[in-house]
């Protein structure tokens, strides 16, 4: 399926510093199951990254401490802030038990983000295929919006039961197909709202790098860092704002801000 | 090999699949920024407020020309009919 003569192809042989090699993987074969190998390596990375952040910050945290000190700070700084998206969203009664759920999606596609951007992958060879972040890889962006559709049905179903299906009949029953379109359209633009996002900034610095290698691509790798966090709040706001919908019912409070 | 027909469609397709996704978010990120401007001049102290709203709109808006460039990126790299 994927031509091997293709710009990435055409690219890599000119300088290994600004190879930009897409549709090329670092394929892993389990059983019957060829995985992407580059962006497994990638993702733990991120994962480890995360959760010797979250450990450094709780050790230092002391029974009789009144005043939170050094990096606890600001992993409870972090901590507020994914509050801040799922109460916003979901509102105030129901957002405790979903802000694992809303912040771990936001941590970990804010830290492979900025990981794939920050940290010089191209200095570590793979035979085929590039260290990149993960979430410039279709198949996790799309794990990652199956799972918030996976969610939002949970959240609807166990807080409202079988009536959470009024919802697709609620306005007319003329509108069902929509609604039923509508659950399948959420994570299709989802998964490829974060994809091209990542995968075009990725693509614009690798242009860049390879027509001037110096300074000119800093204002545009400065842009990416920037849209690549904005698009880690955006994934985690909506997912929050999926479920909040899903929970609400027209009779009971909902959320009001 | 690629058959130099297809190719130069899918070339070509990627490029308009990006210039015309491009203009209805371009004029749709001008109304949003220019009513923000307004709406900052308006109310000072509600200017980071409105930042937020609009950058998370102008992201919204991007993304429409971003599914130009997933099919475009599909279209070069990972082309169907190749």
């Amino acid at each position: 399926m994927i031509d091997p003569v293709s710009f990435g192809y055409a690219f890599s042989h000119q300088s290994s510093l600004a190879a930009l090699e897409v549709g090329k993987h670092f394929y892993w074969q389990f059983g019957n199951l060829a995985v992407h190998g580059q962006v497994l390596i990638v993702s733990w990375v991120v994962m480890g990254a995360v959760l010797v952040a979250a450990f450094i910050g709780s050790s230092t945290a002391k029974a009789d401490q009144r005043v939170p000190a050094g990096f606890q700070n600001f992993m409870e700084y972090a901590l507020e802030y994914v509050q801040g998206i799922a109460k916003d969203q979901i509102g105030e009664k129901h957002y405790r038990e979903w802000v694992p759920f809303v912040g771990s999606l936001f941590l970990f596609i804010f830290v492979s983000n900025w990981l794939g951007a920050l940290v010089p992958w191209k200095l570590i060879e793979l035979p085929e295929g590039e260290l990149a972040a993960p979430t410039s890889d279709i198949n996790t962006t799309i794990a990652l919006a199956l799972l918030v559709s996976l969610a939002y049905f949970y959240a609807g179903l166990s807080k409202r039961g079988l009536e959470y299906f009024t919802r697709y009949i609620q306005a007319s029953p003329f509108l069902l197909p929509l609604w039923v379109l509508e659950d399948f359209t959420k994570p299709l633009s989802l998964s490829f709202r974060l994809f091209g996002n990542i995968l075009a900034d990725e693509l614009v610095v690798g242009v860049m790098v390879l027509l001037v290698p110096l300074f000119v691509p800093l204002p545009l790798m400065v842009l990416g860092l920037f849209t690549s966090a904005i698009q880690a709040l955006i994934f985690s706001t909506l997912a929050a704002s999926y479920i909040g919908e899903a929970m609400e019912g027209h009779g009971d409070e909902g959320h009001e801000h | 090999m690629i058959d130099p027909l297809v190719a130069s469609a899918s070339v070509i397709a990627a490029s308009v699949a990006v210039g015309l996704g491009a203009i209805g978010p371009g004029i749709g990120q001008g109304t949003a920024a220019s009513r923000a401007v307004e709406g900052i001049a308006r109310q000072p102290e509600a200017e980071g407020k409105i930042r937020g709203t609009l950058l998370l709109s102008l992201a919204f808006m991007e993304a429409l020309t971003i599914y130009g460039l997933v099919v475009a990126l599909v279209l070069l790299f990972a082309n169907p009919f190749a």
